[in-house]
């Protein structure tokens, strides 16, 4: 690893800790006695058996997406906070896909959904790109207002389109458009007598996986990449590479939607029959992606783990009633990102420090 | 006439904390600070003053059940009035003390103002039904509503005017004017306001003259705060007896009118009174028998939708303070 890179790591993980231990006073300050338990719950329950090994994985999948589509529009110099409303929007076309598409092959039908769901968050995220590009429109003014719109227009569809009055939420998908599990059932499950209780982990993860490294190769290695990074550090210079800017960040931000699009996908087409629900609020992943992706670093491959790693804690405070709710992990976690706001603060003086100790070097 | 009475006495009461939170965002942008922590300041706002009106409440039915008489504090809180505005200095309070996380970050660390607010607005909720459930262990924080005018005084018997702004109404209502007028006097006749959106537009040349860059902005991010705070409380005592550690997107909703008010304080009373307007007709629609039979869903994107496009059609010559979330750099050109 370069020093940057080891620079990077180290700030990452002090943050981590940082907001570990304020979670930890949280819950001490709160009932002192059940405080060191709560831990242990947050810190091992993710590991407990090999089916909430899988089920970590199973919600890590759609905040990997998320995550990968904030730090890539990152990456390009734009800050995309508008992936939950393409994450809804993402969710409510593979909902509707799997609900009434039954004319397509099962397979298929599957592969297209998913394609639909990319092309959805790409269009809902190309609007802040337009703006941006052509109306100098901030793209987190833009994208607050696209989330909402966004958020509005799928609870409306969903409602009108693919409703389960019983439920109230979305109507279950048709059992052949979900999402494969691979056999994965046979590795993440716990013995509960002589049967077993086995985890809904799906082909999801795979596909967050191989994308995360699709992402990297875009960036890291193309030319294509390399043009929408230049945009991301120097505007003016990039302009004059001949570079086109306007387009490219039209790009970016479609990019960055799609992910966030098949993020909404993923998470709606599992096995769990998890439904899209209709009650007015902001899809959460939309937001979790931004802590995964500073977590990560911004790095395709480092979101991976950052997005497990979120999964993990977010697994463990669910366990944590009834003494304390799972909205303890939420405020740690938001409070890891408050202290991400400050990651490169801590980089610079980590490596100030270092700088004395080399003695200049 | 009484059904256009009713929707514009239901404006007031989306409108006000929407004015209000809107103007605490124009003092954090005017000195160069965005301020998209809004939502969170006014959800813990919100939060402690329920739970304060709460307390006090239960505190008062405890004694009068067993038969004790009221006394000191005690006393004086039984009356709507003092209880409502020391709910609301609790509010401002809280506000302040979020405000003070967001103001360090963004001038002190010249960390990324965005990051900043989107980790206040996504730990206010959690923390306040954390509290909640510790406290109370449910995460609904119920109060009772006895701050209701049903009529003022003399000004309720006014034609037209009478049942807009003085039947049915809150004390609040008269505050969001008075701190509408306030603010458009501090910012554009005073000394400070002067210094303040200095820092805003160009804060070397602030800098330059004397003016401490600093502290110019810690003062418009903490008077956000005070705004964004008693603004979340403003939001929920007409519409609900109960917090539930969400202000429905109203904070965002603000910084909409504050952008489509084109950051000026008469504009963005009259976004206000638009985007009032707008969420009133989306929450009662069913029973307005003149307006068409839209999902509610559709009137309640509009405000987004209208601030898109002007967004689009004035940002070439935008009226956003020219250095609103770049840190200030003394080295800087």
């Amino acid at each position: 690893m370069s020093r940057d890179g080891l620079l990077s790591f180290l700030s990452s993980i002090l943050v981590i800790i940082a907001g570990l231990l304020v979670g930890l006073i949280v819950l001490l300050v709160s009932n002192a006695e059940q405080a060191l338990p709560a831990v242990q719950t947050i810190l091992t329950f993710g590991v407990d058996n090999m089916r909430n090994v899988g089920d970590v994985l199973l919600r890590a999948t759609p905040i990997i997406l998320t995550g990968l589509s904030v730090a890539f529009a990152f990456k390009t110099g734009l800050f995309n906070i508008g992936a939950s409303g393409q994450f809804m929007l993402g969710g409510f076309v593979s909902i509707m896909i799997g609900v009434h598409a039954l004319a397509i092959p099962a397979p298929l039908r599957i592969i297209f959904a998913l394609l639909a769901a990319a092309l959805t968050g790409a269009l809902w995220g190309a609007i802040p790109g337009l703006l941006k590009a052509y109306r100098n429109v901030h793209e987190v003014i833009s994208s607050i207002m696209t989330n909402y719109i966004g958020m509005f227009f799928a609870v409306y569809l969903i409602q009108e389109f693919a409703f389960d009055q019983g439920r109230g939420t979305s109507a279950h998908l048709h059992p052949t458009s979900t999402l494969p599990r691979m056999g994965f059932q046979n590795i993440f499950r716990e013995p509960v007598g002589a049967a077993f209780r086995e985890s809904h982990v799906n082909v999801g993860i795979v596909i967050a996986i191989i994308l995360a490294i699709v992402i990297y190769i875009i960036l890291e290695k193309t030319t294509f990449g390399y043009e929408l990074k230049a945009c991301g550090f120097n505007q003016d210079a990039a302009k004059y590479a001949g570079i086109n800017q306007k387009r490219n960040i039209v790009f970016s931000m479609m990019i960055s939607g799609s992910l966030a699009g098949i993020a909404g996908a993923l998470n709606f087409m599992g096995t769990t029959g998890l439904s899209m629900s209709v009650v007015e609020t902001l899809a959460m992943e939309g937001f979790t992606g931004i802590s995964v992706a500073f977590l990560g670093l911004n790095h395709p491959i480092g979101i991976i783990f950052s997005g497990i790693f979120v999964s993990y804690l977010q697994l463990g405070g669910a366990r944590l009633q009834p003494h304390f709710s799972a909205e303890l992990v939420e405020t740690v976690i938001a409070v890891i990102i408050y202290f991400c706001a400050f990651v490169f603060v801590v980089k610079s003086m980590i490596g100030k420090v270092i700088k004395k100790k080399d003695g200049g070097n | 006439m009484d059904m256009l009475y009713f929707v514009l006495q239901h404006t007031m009461f989306f409108m006000i904390p929407l004015l209000i939170v809107a103007l605490g965002g124009l003092f954090s942008e005017k000195s160069g600070v965005v301020n998209i922590a809004l939502e969170g300041k006014m959800v813990l706002g919100a939060f402690t003053g329920t739970m304060f009106i709460r307390h006090i409440q239960h505190s008062i039915d405890d004694r009068l059940a067993e038969g004790l008489e009221l006394t000191g504090m005690l006393n004086i809180l039984s009356n709507p009035v003092p209880l409502l505005f020391t709910a609301l200095l609790l509010s401002a309070l809280t506000g302040v003390a979020v405000s003070l996380l967001h103001a360090f970050a963004s001038i002190n660390l010249k960390a990324n103002q965005v990051i900043s607010g989107v980790a206040i607005n996504m730990f206010a909720p959690a923390l306040a039904i954390y509290v909640a459930m510790l406290v109370l262990e449910v995460q609904h924080v119920r109060f009772t509503n006895q701050f209701r005018i049903e009529s003022v005084r003399v000004l309720g018997d006014i034609p037209i005017l009478g049942p807009i702004l003085f039947q049915n109404a809150y004390i609040t209502t008269y505050l969001g004017f008075l701190i509408l007028a306030v603010t458009a006097f501090v910012l554009y006749k005073t000394k400070f306001g002067l210094r303040l959106r200095a820092c805003g537009e160009h804060p070397q040349a602030a800098d330059s003259v004397g003016v401490s860059v600093a502290k110019m902005r810690y003062a418009g991010v903490l008077t956000s705060g005070v705004l964004a705070g008693i603004g979340g409380l403003i939001w929920v005592l007409p519409i609900s007896n109960e917090f539930s550690g969400s202000v429905g997107g109203y904070g965002f909703l603000a910084l909409a009118v504050l952008i489509f008010g084109a950051w000026k304080p008469q504009r963005i009373l009259l976004a206000s009174l638009f985007f009032g307007f707008m969420q009133t007709i989306a929450a009662a629609n069913t029973a307005i028998a003149f307006l068409p039979a839209i999902p509610a869903q559709f009137y309640r994107m509009t405000p987004f939708i209208a601030t898109l496009i002007v967004l689009a059609f004035t940002s070439k010559n935008t009226m956003a303070p020219k250095a609103a979330g770049q840190p200030y750099d003394k080295g800087g050109r």
